[in-house]
């Protein structure tokens, strides 16, 4: 296959089966391997998008500066699609993420402006609008409000799992920004509907809790309950004992938050087993293991797995 | 029926620092009614007039309430309840 540039590869990327993981012929798991985009991780498809909507909207011009409150994966993504569109990157990044993110983002010539692991996320989001109100000329993509990045997942991701699985009856994803669910979620519920829309939310470690009060919590815009079905809380020792069930019985090397959402999937399917239904149940791999390597995640027993992940933003 | 409840960082100034406590209820609402009965001044931190609040999760055995029955959920003997503050991710 010829590209004319690298991110002209984001998206159609495979569906691949699981026969062994799937418990029954009748209740399949399908991985939807989005490892294989030029980053490695889902997030390319919401940066391209993004920046070509600011394209598109006038906000961008050779030099400008784009900054963004990322746990990593999205601003990589931007690190690749900036550097490739000639841009200057920003990326505000909590401290208690991986060795290889950071390394990664640099490396990729992006900046990186740490911020405290308190509060994860929710205080790079802090930072990061503190440093857009400071400096009038930067954009700022915000990715939880974006809605390129929902849309991004609503033309490409849906529609790609659609054609190559006809019969799907569910979809799981990870919630994060939410624009993966919301957006591959909304079309396949409009194109199926009765399709089942399953969140698996990463449930981290107490640090990350640590907001000062209640009215600091954070929804992302883009989140709108009624694109789910359910959703589940998902803590790392069961990410993590799924993530490397993938990688032993399947062969599929992921990270964490993969694992958390083939836990959430595994569940939904033996739900649909006891049921007697049979079900077509696709899920995001989200990205591959490799950044998280440093962790401990891969190494060890699954309990000391998740007492290096305690207080890390694994998702 | 008596169920496990956890309790994040945030508001265990009301349960004396504790992080699992026992309250009773047959649906979600009434382990709430519960909690606050212990605990005077938890309940208007988790719910307000229009239900749950905004920036509150509720787990019931790691399924988000609000896709149960929400405070209405049917808790049994033995089910664990989670409370977290909502957070980014991404």
């Amino acid at each position: 296959m010829r590209f004319d540039s690298l991110l002209d590869v984001v998206g159609g990327t495979p569906l691949v089966g699981l026969p062994r993981l799937s418990p029954t012929p009748e209740v399949r798991l399908w991985a939807k391997l989005e490892d294989r985009n030029p980053t490695g991780s889902v997030k390319d498809r919401a940066a391209l998008a993004m920046v070509a909507q600011a394209e598109k909207d006038g906000l961008l011009y050779p030099g400008a500066t784009l900054l963004e409150p990322t746990s990593g994966n999205t601003g990589i993504s931007l690190a690749v699609v900036a550097k490739q569109r000639g841009y200057r990157l920003v990326c505000v990044m909590p401290e208690n993420t991986s060795a290889e993110r950071s390394q990664l983002l640099r490396a990729w010539g992006a900046e990186v402006v740490p911020s405290s692991a308190a509060g994860g996320s929710n205080e790079a989001v802090r930072v990061a609008k503190k440093l857009a109100a400071e400096n009038p000329d930067w954009v700022m993509l915000y990715q939880y409000g974006n809605e390129a990045n929902a849309r991004a997942h609503y033309e490409t991701t849906g529609p790609e799992i659609l054609k190559d699985l006809p019969t799907v009856t569910h979809f799981v994803a990870g919630l994060g920004t939410t624009g993966t669910l919301m957006g591959a979620g909304r079309f396949l519920r409009e194109a199926r509907p009765g399709v089942q829309v399953i969140a698996a939310e990463p449930r981290y470690g107490e640090l990350v809790y640590g907001l000062r009060n209640l009215d600091e919590g954070f929804v992302p815009e883009l989140y709108d309950e009624s694109v789910l079905t359910t959703r589940y809380s998902v803590g790392p020792h069961d990410a993590v004992r799924r993530m490397r069930e993938l990688m032993e019985v399947e062969g599929i090397f992921a990270g964490p938050s993969t694992g958390a959402i083939l836990h959430a999937a595994l569940g939904v399917a033996n739900a649909a087993v006891r049921d007697g239904r049979e079900a077509d149940i696709a899920f995001i791999v989200c990205d591959g293991g490799w950044k998280y390597l440093s962790t401990g995640a891969y190494d060890g027993t699954v309990d000391a797995a998740e007492a290096a992940l305690d207080g890390q933003l694994w998702a | 029926m008596p169920v496990e409840v956890r309790i994040p960082t945030i508001l265990r100034p009301y349960t004396g620092g504790e992080k699992i406590v026992a309250a009773e209820g047959s649906s979600l609402e009434g382990v709430v009614k519960d909690l606050d009965a212990r605990y005077p001044g938890i309940g208007e931190r988790l719910i307000d007039e229009s239900g749950l609040r905004r920036f509150i999760n509720v787990y019931l055995n790691d399924e988000d309430v609000r896709f149960l029955d929400g405070l209405g959920t049917p808790v049994a003997d033995a089910d664990s309840i989670t409370i977290l503050p909502a957070v980014a991710g991404g």
